[in-house]
């Protein structure tokens, strides 16, 4: 949509001011993003600019409030150098065994090696102990929410399912249902059951949530997949678990992929319920953020931020990467 | 189907239409198994939970639990004589009041009642107080007339037994008591309730076996070594006031007959003198006032409507359901305000979201795909952040006025106030929910041929008519759906509405917390949570019937 050469003057001025119109508004959705990064280095406890920090002057600077975030216990040294060792062992034996050129087991031990060092015997923290309840539930509850998903959408895209409207909206509930009331049912429910206040609650209401998550991105997948792989693979002597397994799991897996990492995401990010499931032993990241936000708030809140963010261009990228891959495979040209 | 050969077979000799009707079957079992342990889950974690809180907005058993003699013996009160009940509520009531006391129990049923006629709360831990006393010279005469009566042994002897044959049926007795302290309770193990004690002193038996029970599960003290609660002396002394009771102790041969034959002429006196109602009127003269007789009776009922009617801001009172006074009428100004607010959002967002759609959907792909990552940035960024950031740049002393200050569009000491009121929710949640908004109407507008602009303009339109005309109307359905998301998120949305909403930007959801967390209102809790889940589904059903649930996209 280039402007033409024959544009009025008008147009001109048009076609220029609603450019400039939308920057303002990708401005207004991008920018209290992106101002809280610099602020997280603030040397001082405020939460604007400071004079020091306008004139770019190293001293307006410093890392002290992700001192405060990350603390100084736990092993992350230890847990990086086994990491690396695992991933390096790893990626040595499928080069030997197979000539895998793959770098990912490296990459992924050194950052689980990292991450558990640093989780070791952390206790009481004021933001590592939150982080590590986090990850304690978040990947449990995806596990749930994955492996279950993924069965009931292959299911779900069976030509012959009965009630299957009635099926879907059951399990898309969770999402459409508003979170608050979701808290308040699971609370009332869970205290009868005794499971208020404990781990697998938490894990559990978190498994529901992400479900649909699940469901959806993994029906979209199917929907482009091709049913006679099956039936040939099955022609071809395969059972039922080795086709699903050899044929149709590694067509559908970047669909599988995004959905844990919403269902992941959705764990991760999840406040209200866990507000109300949980007890002070599972207070997560989020809750510790709502908390501070809510009473004292403390400028360590701006470094949990933007560890977060970082946290989210990660899973962002791998999304699109996922999505480009994922149309590759199907023949489409990625776009 | 068939021919001179019958019908057509299938390879292992079946009829083929039977074969076919097998393996649609198989199919359809093959799908069900492999969704059943979803929806056992979601049924589970999800579908009963909500279940449990629809019962709740109408369940209201505590009144009828804690005073379960008393509600059936004010069903035969009349609220508009407004005058007190009579002598046998109040002795109902001091049988149920005690046990609920020696249970702690009343303080909870009276918390309840003060939601609906303050004052209540207070009355019941009172007179909870007091229940010892009432009726001490009918106890004083037993105590020095039967001396037995002193020994807990004897009142075990007297009204529990091992003795099969002797064993009477105490299901009325325990499951009373059981009503009244919330949880099981039953007699020790091998003891029953005597019948021969029963039978001279029904209503003395029914009172200990409750009494034994109750010290048995929830004391774990053993009934024989601990005194009986004064309600247990009282309902014996009673007893002797029946006609035919004389001729019962003569007839008695079990332990403790001796004794007891002092006990009728002993009390006779200070019996003759106890009124309950009088030693209730002595402890509050509030237990004269038909309003809170009326409020018993009135919430009776195990079931109730008046969760919901004070959720829109009536009450159920005595006289049936009134609308509240107006200082105290907030639920419907609440529900007004997250609705407006939501719209306000709503509006916010398409008027926010509309050009930046159409730009994406009009730019080459390279550009449309920037912005695009520009739109799913903040959507992916945790909900906490965005609200964080929102907390911080709108402070009074932050950046944004910061900055207006500095250009100079407000005075340092006229700050604006951008946080903690309608303003702040507003700002903060168009941006947390723009995402949802520009997402549908992008994948609308893509579908939209720019030939139809073209062709518009060609006929002679001018820019605005072709896109009024032409343009618009073809995008109203992206509208709508990204118009039905954001709202069915905003009136649900707590968190932010909690951080930067002070009190003037909160919706309907932070009062469910609230009660949930705070007032301990739960019943209240689930009828406003029941009155907004049926708004959500309605509009979720009207989003399905716009865009289909399936149609429901993730990140583009």
């Amino acid at each position: 949509m280039g402007l033409p050469p024959y544009a009025t003057f008008g147009q001109r001025v048009w076609y220029y001011t609603f450019r400039v119109l939308v920057g303002i508004i990708l401005f207004f959705l991008i920018a209290p993003i992106i101002t809280i990064i610099p602020l997280s280095f603030n040397a001082q406890d405020f939460f604007t600019f400071t004079p020091e920090m306008l004139a770019f002057d190293p001293e307006g600077y410093s890392l002290k409030h992700y001192r405060a975030f990350f603390g100084d216990e736990g092993n992350p040294g230890t847990g990086l150098l086994i990491g690396l060792g695992i991933g390096v062992a790893v990626f040595a034996a499928l080069f030997f065994m197979r000539g895998s050129k793959n770098v990912l087991p490296i990459i992924a031990g050194a950052v689980l090696g990292l991450i558990i060092g640093k989780m070791w015997g952390v206790e009481g923290t004021e933001w590592m102990t939150p982080l590590k309840n986090s990850l304690k539930i978040a990947p449990v509850a995806t596990l749930i929410s994955v492996s279950l998903g993924t069965l009931a959408a292959i299911g779900l895209s069976q030509s012959h399912v009965p009630f299957r409207r009635a099926i879907m909206a059951i399990m898309i509930s969770p999402m459409i249902v508003p979170l608050i009331i979701s808290a308040a049912g699971m609370y009332f429910f869970y205290s009868r059951i005794g499971l208020q206040g404990t781990y697998w609650g938490v894990v559990l209401s978190h498994a529901a949530l992400g479900i649909p998550f699940v469901i959806i991105t993994v029906t979209a997948t199917l929907v482009g997949f091709d049913q006679s792989l099956t039936r040939a693979a099955a022609n071809m002597g395969a059972n039922p678990v080795r086709t699903f397994f050899k044929v149709q799991m590694p067509l559908i897996l970047p669909g599988v992929i995004s959905g844990g990492l919403f269902a992941f995401i959705t764990s991760f990010d999840e406040v209200v319920v866990v507000l109300f499931v949980g007890s002070a032993g599972q207070q997560t990241l989020p809750w510790q953020m709502f908390t501070g936000l809510r009473e004292q708030i403390s400028p360590t809140i701006l470094a949990a931020a933007t560890v977060l963010i970082s946290i989210s261009v990660v899973l962002l990228v791998t999304l699109e990467l996922l999505r480009r891959r994922s149309e590759r495979l199907r023949g489409m040209s990625p776009g | 189907m068939t021919d001179a050969t019958g019908p057509i077979k299938a390879a292992d000799g079946r009829p083929l239409k039977a074969s076919l009707n097998r393996a649609l079957r198989r199919e359809k079992m093959r799908a069900l198994m492999l969704i059943a342990p979803l929806l056992i889950f979601v049924l589970v974690t999800f579908i009963a939970p909500i279940g449990d809180m629809l019962f709740r907005s109408v369940q209201d058993d505590i009144t009828s639990r804690t005073l379960p003699q008393t509600v059936v013996a004010l069903d035969g009160w009349d609220y508009d004589s407004g005058s007190p009940p009579d002598e046998a509520v109040y002795e109902a009531l001091y049988y149920d009041m005690f046990f609920a006391a020696e249970a702690k129990k009343h303080t909870a049923l009276g918390s309840r009642l003060n939601y609906e006629t303050t004052g209540i709360s207070s009355l019941f831990r009172q007179t909870g107080r007091a229940l010892d006393d009432m009726g001490e010279d009918v106890i004083e005469a037993m105590e020095d007339n039967v001396e037995a009566l002193d020994d807990s042994a004897f009142w075990a002897a007297l009204f529990l037994t091992e003795d099969p044959v002797d064993a009477g049926n105490a299901n009325a007795a325990l499951s009373w008591a059981t009503s009244v302290a919330d949880e099981p309770v039953r007699l020790p193990e091998g003891l029953q309730m005597s019948v021969a004690g029963a039978t001279v002193f029904p209503k003395a038996a029914a009172q200990y076996v409750a009494f034994a029970a109750f010290t048995h599960t929830v004391d774990e003290d053993v009934p024989a070594e601990e005194d009986p609660w004064e309600s247990v002396w009282i309902a014996m002394a009673q007893d002797t006031s029946d006609a035919g009771f004389a001729d019962r102790l003569a007839n008695y041969t079990g332990p403790g007959a001796a004794e007891l034959a002092p006990l009728q002429e002993a009390v006779a006196a200070p019996l003759a003198e106890l009124s309950f109602q009088a030693a209730f009127l002595d402890q509050d003269e509030d237990w004269a006032d038909a309003e809170i007789w009326g409020t018993i009776q009135a919430f009776s009922s195990p079931y109730t409507a008046g969760y919901f009617l004070t959720a829109v801001d009536r009450e159920l009172t005595p006289a049936g359901a009134q609308v509240v006074e107006d200082d105290v009428k907030i639920y419907l100004k609440l529900f007004w305000r997250t609705l407006w607010m939501s719209l306000a959002i709503t509006f916010s967002c398409i008027l926010l979201g509309y050009p930046v759609a159409w730009l994406m959907a009009n730019l080459p792909d390279r550009s449309a795909n920037l912005i695009m990552i520009l739109v799913l940035l903040p959507f992916w960024t945790s909900l906490l952040v965005r609200t964080s950031a929102w907390k911080v740049l709108l402070q009074q002393q932050g950046v944004i006025n910061d900055l207006l200050v500095w250009i100079g569009l407000v005075a340092d000491d006229g700050r604006l106030a951008l946080i903690n009121n309608a303003t702040g929710t507003v700002i903060a949640m168009t941006h947390i929910l723009l995402p949802f908004m520009i997402l549908p109407l992008y994948s609308v507008m893509k579908g939209i041929p720019p030939s139809y602009l073209r062709a518009a303009k060609s006929l002679g339109a001018t820019n605005w008519t072709a896109f009024w005309r032409v343009y618009f109307p073809q995008s109203v359905p992206g509208i709508g759906a990204g118009s039905i998301l954001v709202f069915i998120l905003s009136i649900g949305y707590y968190i932010t509405p909690e951080i930067v909403g002070g009190t003037k930007g909160v919706f309907i959801s932070n009062r469910i917390a609230y009660h949930i967390s705070s007032s301990l209102n739960w019943g209240l809790a689930a009828a406003l949570g029941t009155i907004l889940l049926v708004v959500v589904l309605a509009l979720y059903w009207a989003y399905d019937r716009i865009v289909g649930i399936d149609n429901v996209k993730l990140g583009g």
